[in-house]
């Protein structure tokens, strides 16, 4: 099962499940990323960490330890952005 | 009859428009910032033009969860003193997300209007949105409004206040059956008693095992069993937990909600923003780029024109016109010598001396607005996170880092965005160690009178407060107090815009008026105070005026002077100057100035043992005051403030006792414990910790 983290710049992804606990797993899925929502990985910072995402028609950053507790099941390339 | 005051609410998500939006419906003048958070705690104002109807701001929340201060702050509001309407403020290009607060606001039983904002970029975007049917299918009133260009204000108000006038309004039910099914029996089983319209919010949230909220029903434990026997078989039917399941239901509304209603293009191309962050954020660029904007902003309000308008306001303007002007003046009326000193040599030139640096001023607080406005903020934190993590801090950490170079309170307030609560108050203890706009007084006098204006001061002086913010950083995380969970470093990344003028105007008169307030209040009274202690005294059994050096003033200095003999300023003014310093920082120049006519007794190294200490010691009292409130503990406050005064002591010491020591002099004692020092420092950044 692949998940989030280890996603490149550039690949659209569904979420297939979110894992974690707490307030770590609300947080991640109060900004809209719960089971089943297609979002891209647009860039990583320039220090490689964190990953910025876009979903739900806006941009998001994610640090990649928190990006693993997303299972994601990588999408066929489209064109354009989303 | 007492007229009873009708309340509005204005609740949305961070940076959605909120603050604009009460600036235009209350007539006042808040800042607004272009990143996630500006809005850390609730405002009120009045509501222009009606009478009775107050108007709050709460701060921007994305969830009414229980984790985040500001959520717990919101929905503490929202839910225990029930405003009689709450207005919705959901950005317009950002629909799905600001409509999946909306689910949860609807669920309070609180009459609720949504107002779409920045509708005109939805449009430019070639994009649209039906409110008719938006309004049917949330079942809700939905009017459009431009904050910033005041549009379809007074449709919002006159919606929120009919709204307003149903007093209660029943959630609607849009869960799957099975979810629907146990929240009924959970308000059926154990809130009946409560009113009709909470039962529902009450029955999600305990279906959700919300903790506080599960405190203050204080069900008795058989009911809880029960509940939790219904809660265990919905998760396992949902495969999910029961937070989860409500959150994905929710967005799964939304989802069918904004499919019906909105039409959207602009998906298809590539935005201006995400051009804009292809440079910006480049993988190459972004590091090079952000050190010259941080290096120009300096550049600009530090060395060049903002030191030209200081030193012409200094030098010419108060100097050379105002201060011999008005001595000429009050010695024409014939004022005592003694009355006239009093007001020249003591009021006139304490203030004089601060409200110099108000060009200065003026200059960095209009960069550093544009750099909050158009949206680079959110970006530094993005970029520097993963560095600010091996110190133990967050990208967050920046923000309130920047801002405190204008003013150390905002940026105090500003860490609340920060999750986790160790890195809060890591943040909140180490940001005063950034040289904020008062203490650039202090460099520029040192730099200028003991080093011939050096280039190197001023830059030292941040290299040294970052220093100190990182390496308190690594020192205190491995402590244990402040080895906590680790909490999610989730930031929205929002379009840039461009900022409008008024508001960048808006936000430097706000900060400068308020350091002009301070020259003539708290600086003018401290500057007379400390004038009249400085030359009165006793002197032959009677109390006269006396030279300075034989002054109360000195006295009280010269007894605490010889705690700073190891820092090399161990005389009575600079021991009171830095006193004075935590009335206000512009004090500690203008009370130098009023004691010795100039930059004190200082050699070089002296003098930059006293800058030292000045810049990580103790902030100002309204930064000590923000930063209680911040912590909420007075214990943390008091860490907070012994911390920074053991700090700066001890840099100040090693400083001084190290420089004169290569110098060439003896090794003495205070050689010996400033070698202890430092070696304690060295130990507690660099030691190692077992695994937690």
């Amino acid at each position: 099962m692949q998940t989030l983290n280890q996603c490149k710049p550039g690949e659209s992804v569904r979420v297939t499940r979110v894992n974690g606990e707490g307030a770590m797993r609300r947080r991640i899925m109060d900004m809209g990323i719960t089971r089943g929502t297609e979002l891209r990985v647009r860039r990583t910072a320039p220090l490689g960490d964190p990953m910025e995402l876009f979903l739900r028609g806006y941009a998001l950053s994610l640090r990649k330890s928190d990006a693993e507790t997303v299972s994601v099941l990588p999408l066929p390339k489209k064109k354009g952005t989303r | 009859m007492e007229e009873k005051t009708l309340r509005i609410a204005l609740a949305g998500n961070p940076n959605s428009g909120k603050t604009t939006l009460f600036n235009v419906l209350t007539g006042s003048n808040q800042f607004v910032g272009n990143w996630p958070g500006v809005t850390v705690e609730k405002k009120e104002g009045h509501l222009k033009g009606h009478k009775g109807v107050v108007v709050l701001d709460l701060p921007g929340i994305y969830s009414l969860s229980p984790y985040s201060p500001e959520e717990v702050i919101a929905r503490g509001y929202l839910a225990d003193e029930r405003p009689d309407v709450i207005l919705n403020v959901v950005d317009g290009t950002n629909i799905e997300r600001n409509l999946y607060l909306t689910t949860q606001l609807q669920d309070l039983g609180i009459p609720l209007v949504v107002a779409i904002n920045l509708m005109d970029a939805v449009e430019r975007h070639g994009d649209s949105i039906d409110t008719e049917k938006l309004a049917k299918l949330l079942g809700c009133p939905v009017v459009c409004v431009s904050a910033l260009k005041s549009t379809g204000i007074d449709e919002a108000v006159t919606t929120a206040l009919l709204a307003a006038e149903q007093k209660k309004y029943m959630p609607r039910h849009i869960f799957s059956g099975l979810l629907e099914h146990t929240l009924a029996h959970i308000e059926e089983y154990a809130l009946h008693d409560y009113p009709e319209e909470i039962q529902r919010y009450y029955a999600i949230k305990l279906f959700e095992r919300d903790a506080p909220m599960r405190e203050k029903l204080a069900l008795p434990p058989e009911r809880l069993a029960h509940i939790e026997e219904d809660i265990t078989k919905a998760e396992a039917e949902l495969d999910d937990s029961s937070e989860g399941a409500v959150i994905s239901e929710r967005y799964a509304f939304v989802e069918r909600v904004v499919g019906a209603c909105c039409k959207r293009t602009s998906g298809k191309r590539v935005s201006a923003t995400d051009r804009i962050d292809s440079i910006l954020t480049n993988r190459f660029l972004a590091l090079p780029i952000f050190a010259a904007l941080m290096f120009l902003v300096y550049y600009i309000s530090v060395t060049t024109l903002g030191a030209f308008l200081t030193g012409w306001m200094r030098d010419t303007l108060f100097g050379a016109w105002l201060l011999p002007g008005a001595r000429r003046i009050l010695e024409g009326w014939h004022f005592a010598s003694a009355a006239v000193s009093m007001l020249v040599d003591g009021a006139l030139s304490g203030v004089a001396s601060v409200l110099g640096f108000v060009p200065q001023l003026c200059v960095l607080f209009i960069l550093l607005a544009f750099l909050e406005a158009c949206g680079y903020m959110s970006r530094i934190a993005f970029m520097l996170d993963k560095l600010f993590r091996r110190f133990g801090l967050s990208g967050k950490s920046f923000i309130p880092i920047l801002v405190g170079t204008g003013c150390g309170v905002p940026g105090i307030l500003a860490s609340r965005t920060i999750e986790n609560e160790s890195d809060r108050r890591m943040t909140i203890i180490t940001t005063t160690f950034i040289p904020c706009g008062a203490k650039l007084p202090i460099i520029a006098l040192i730099a200028g009178a003991l080093f011939g204006g050096a280039w190197w001061v001023a830059p030292s002086a941040y290299f040294i407060g970052i220093a100190a913010i990182l390496l308190s950083g690594i020192a205190l995380k491995k402590t244990k107090a402040f080895s906590g969970q680790a909490a999610p470093f989730v930031m929205e990344l929002p379009p840039y815009r461009l900022p409008t003028i008024i508001n960048l105007l808006r936000s430097v008169w706000e900060r400068v008026w308020s350091f002009i307030k301070k020259a003539g209040t708290v600086i003018l009274l401290a500057s007379l105070i400390i004038w009249l202690l400085s030359n009165l005294g006793f002197a032959g059994g009677r109390f006269t005026f006396v030279p300075v050096s034989k002054s109360l003033l000195a006295r009280f200095g010269a007894l605490l002077a010889v705690l700073f003999r190891p820092l090399g300023w161990g005389a009575w003014e600079p021991v009171v100057a830095a006193l004075a310093g935590i009335v206000a920082k512009e004090s500690i120049v203008s009370t130098l100035s009023v004691l010795t006519g100039g930059s004190g007794p200082f050699t070089p190294l002296s003098g930059f043992s006293f800058l030292l200490f000045n810049l990580l010691c103790v902030p100002c009292v309204a930064a000590i005051a923000a930063i209680r409130r911040e912590m909420r503990s007075a214990k943390w406050t008091a860490f907070a403030i012994v911390y920074q005064c053991a700090l700066a002591y001890a840099v100040a010491l090693c400083v001084y006792q190290f420089g004169i020591w290569i110098a060439g002099d003896a090794f003495t004692l205070g050689t010996a414990a400033a070698l202890l020092v430092a070696g304690f420092m060295l130990f507690m950044v660099v030691r190692k910790v077992g695994a937690r």
